[in-house]
């Protein structure tokens, strides 16, 4: 058992004929990950990956044709937030956006009308998902993580790379990795991501790595205190940086005194957690 | 009067900015004037750069008026650069002192000239984005003003906040809802409505983060005026403001920060001597952290990526390499869509170009490293392991 993605998971490539998206979807393939179609408006009829992989004019038209489960949105920012309307409005369940870069509104129209149907948005800004052994989608390097028991949730790229190999170099392996990404509004937050950890057979403990800014990781303490069985070990990024400038005044009455990186230590500690020194001391504490 | 406060114990660290992308900040006289097109009214005024023009401005203005200058850092009410003037000749002198002086670092290159307005009373109104609800929200207040915070802090109930639905906008009922809220004066309703409206298009068709007036005044004479205003626009959303890109004030940015935004780099200058270089925000805080842990002091956060090129990672290291203050390099670079064998070939190129006299350690993992690692053998660099070492042994470099 994994989450979100396995090998059933039968995913479309958003972009696909982009050069991210060609990229990345050579190496979700060679993973082993079950690509089904790509979509790039007025490439429809093409097929890429030595015929591998058919290319349709529209989400619509690729779902009705390939029965896919999963997408995978590698488009550029001005063009992402309409492939995420498409794609929910396709009937696709599982919506991954690594694209970069999103106007922060688009983000908020995207998350009100996404909420209003059964879709999962992971991302925006955010490096997808790994279930070592099964499935990539997005892109974290397939080489860095083992299989294994411990569920890795995450709102940043490359330092999630870092614990997934520091956890690899001692011999411990990943059920599923999600990064969630770190913009201010995106599709899936670290409840979320913990909720299905703790209903998954195959996790046992659970790794949360945050970083300042924001209230996910106070809200994810809270959660963990009340509904978590399993062991959880965090490591928050930004410990030494330098308070500085905030958003006039409106910022002030909005936040209060959350996002630095003290507090959500603090927080995660009260509710049982381990917090990690630095990401290389994760494998100890597991 | 307004301004970018900074506050002790600030709680909005400004690198979660930079994760979160950068904002660019408008000065006071262009947030009014674009609140302006929108129907909110302004007192009458203008920009002036020396103390000629101030003083013909004053004299259109009918002599008395309030000169206020235009920095994008707060406090300037307080270091005395807000002043008004009795007549054309005060307003001269009065310019002449502000475009004088220093606020926070930042030297004075504009003063507003604007109608002393007749203030009855001072209302706080502004529409910011609510990350925690994901939804923008409206907050005003009948006590507006400086104090605000204070407001805010010790008499929370006295702030009115309405969060907006992003896709149908500000209904009119909820202008309404917060005309009543903060005690207006019914007579006053209609004019707030407009200015409401007007607010959240300028909220909505400029992508800010910030809106805020304040304070929005109640004049004399029974009608309400946007007397200071303050915005913030998202980055990210400049792609469709071609021309908000262009009244980007650079001047007012440390010339390195400038230089780092041209070439797509995340660059904040920091007072320690170990400059960093890393791919991904999180990593780069990480490394800092790090570098902190085992006793030294970052130069800088400098996060080039995803997929940096190596004219990228070029530039990155001039930047770096342009603070005197740096003592040693912490390179450290985790390949996922980044090649580490195109970090090694802009590492080359700047060494070549620059020539750095100061001790640099390298760390590459992941994709291509072996090649990177390969192409950086004969350089003198120290190389490092774990994330740990690399922190370690740059400490040590910096201390000599």
């Amino acid at each position: 058992m994994s989450i979100l993605i396995n090998k059933d998971t039968r995913l479309l490539v958003q972009g696909i004929t982009g050069n991210e998206g060609i990229f990345h979807t050579t190496q979700m393939v060679e993973y082993g990950t079950n690509v089904v179609a790509g979509v790039t408006p007025g490439k429809g009829g093409e097929w890429v990956l030595d015929g591998k992989v058919p290319v349709f004019d529209s989400v619509k038209l690729a779902v009705d044709a390939t029965g896919a489960n999963a997408s995978v949105i590698f488009v550029p920012a001005r063009f992402a937030p309409d492939a995420m309307f498409e794609a929910a409005d396709a009937g696709i369940p599982l919506i991954v956006c690594i694209t970069e870069g999103v106007p922060v509104q688009d983000m908020m129209r995207v998350r009100s009308y996404i909420d209003q149907k059964d879709v999962r948005l992971v991302g925006p800004n955010c490096p997808g998902m790994l279930t070592p052994g099964e499935a990539k989608v997005g892109i974290i390097p397939g080489n860095i993580a083992i299989p294994g028991n411990v569920g890795v949730v995450s709102r940043s790229g490359t330092l999630t790379y870092e614990v997934l190999y520091a956890l690899k170099l001692v011999g411990m392996g990943a059920s599923t990795c999600v990064g969630i990404g770190g913009d201010p509004v995106n599709g899936t937050n670290f409840i979320d991501v913990l909720e299905m950890f703790e209903h998954d057979p195959q996790t046992e403990k659970v790794v949360l790595i945050g970083e300042i800014g924001g209230t996910d990781e106070d809200k994810a303490a809270e959660y963990i205190s009340s509904k978590m069985t399993k062991p959880v070990v965090s490591f928050i990024a930004g410990q030494t940086a330098p308070p500085g400038k905030r958003m006039g005044h409106a910022g002030a009455i909005i936040e209060g005194t959350a996002g630095s990186a003290a507090g959500k230590v603090k927080a995660l500690e009260a509710a049982g957690v381990k917090v990690a020194k630095h990401p290389e001391e994760i494998p100890s504490l597991l | 009067m307004g301004g970018y406060h900074e506050i002790a114990g600030g709680i909005m660290p400004m690198l979660s900015k930079s994760i979160e992308g950068k904002k660019m900040k408008l000065h006071e006289y262009q947030s009014k004037t674009i609140f302006s097109k929108y129907g909110i009214p302004i007192p009458k005024g203008r920009v002036a750069a020396t103390a000629d023009e101030a003083k013909q401005i004053a004299e259109e203005l009918g002599g008395r008026a309030v000169i206020k200058a235009q920095v994008l850092v707060g406090g300037r009410g307080k270091a005395g650069g807000v002043k008004v003037a009795k007549n054309s000749d005060e307003a001269a002198e009065f310019a002449q002192q502000i475009l004088a002086m220093e606020i926070k670092g930042l030297p004075v290159r504009k003063v507003l000239v604007d109608e002393a307005a007749a203030i009855e009373s001072e209302i706080y109104f502004s529409i910011t984005n609510d990350r925690a609800a994901r939804r923008p929200v409206m907050i005003a207040s009948a006590a507006g003003g400086v104090e605000i915070e204070v407001v805010a802090a010790e008499t929370p109930e006295k702030i009115i906040k309405v969060h907006i639905d992003p896709l149908l906008g500000l209904r009119d009922y909820q202008a309404r809802d917060i005309a009543a809220s903060i005690d207006l004066p019914r007579e006053l309703w209609r004019e707030f409505s407009a200015i409401a409206a007007g607010l959240w298009q300028v909220y909505k068709n400029t992508d800010a983060e910030l809106a805020e007036i304040n304070p929005l005044v109640i004049t004399k004479d029974n009608h309400l005026l946007a007397v200071d205003g303050k915005m913030l626009i998202d980055d990210n959303a400049l792609f469709r403001h071609p021309d908000l890109a262009e009244i980007r004030d650079i001047d007012e940015e440390a010339p390195a920060e400038t230089e780092a935004r041209r070439h797509g780099l995340s660059f904040i200058k920091l007072d320690g001597n170990i400059g960093c270089m890393v791919n991904g925000a999180g990593l780069a805080m990480t490394s800092m952290d790090i570098v902190k842990l085992f006793g030294g002091e970052p130069a800088n956060f400098l996060d080039i990526g995803g997929g940096a090129g190596a004219d990228k990672v070029a530039a990155a290291m001039r930047i770096i390499l342009s603070d005197p203050a740096v003592k040693a390099v912490l390179f450290n670079i985790f390949g996922g869509i980044t090649r580490c064998d195109e970090v090694a070939r802009g590492i080359l190129a700047a060494m070549e170009e620059v020539k750095p006299e100061v001790p640099m350690v390298v760390r590459l993992v992941g994709t291509n490293a072996e090649e990177g690692r390969k192409l950086l053998e004969n350089a003198n660099m120290i190389t490092a392991e774990t994330l740990a070492d690399a922190a370690k042994k740059a400490v040590a470099a910096a201390k000599g």
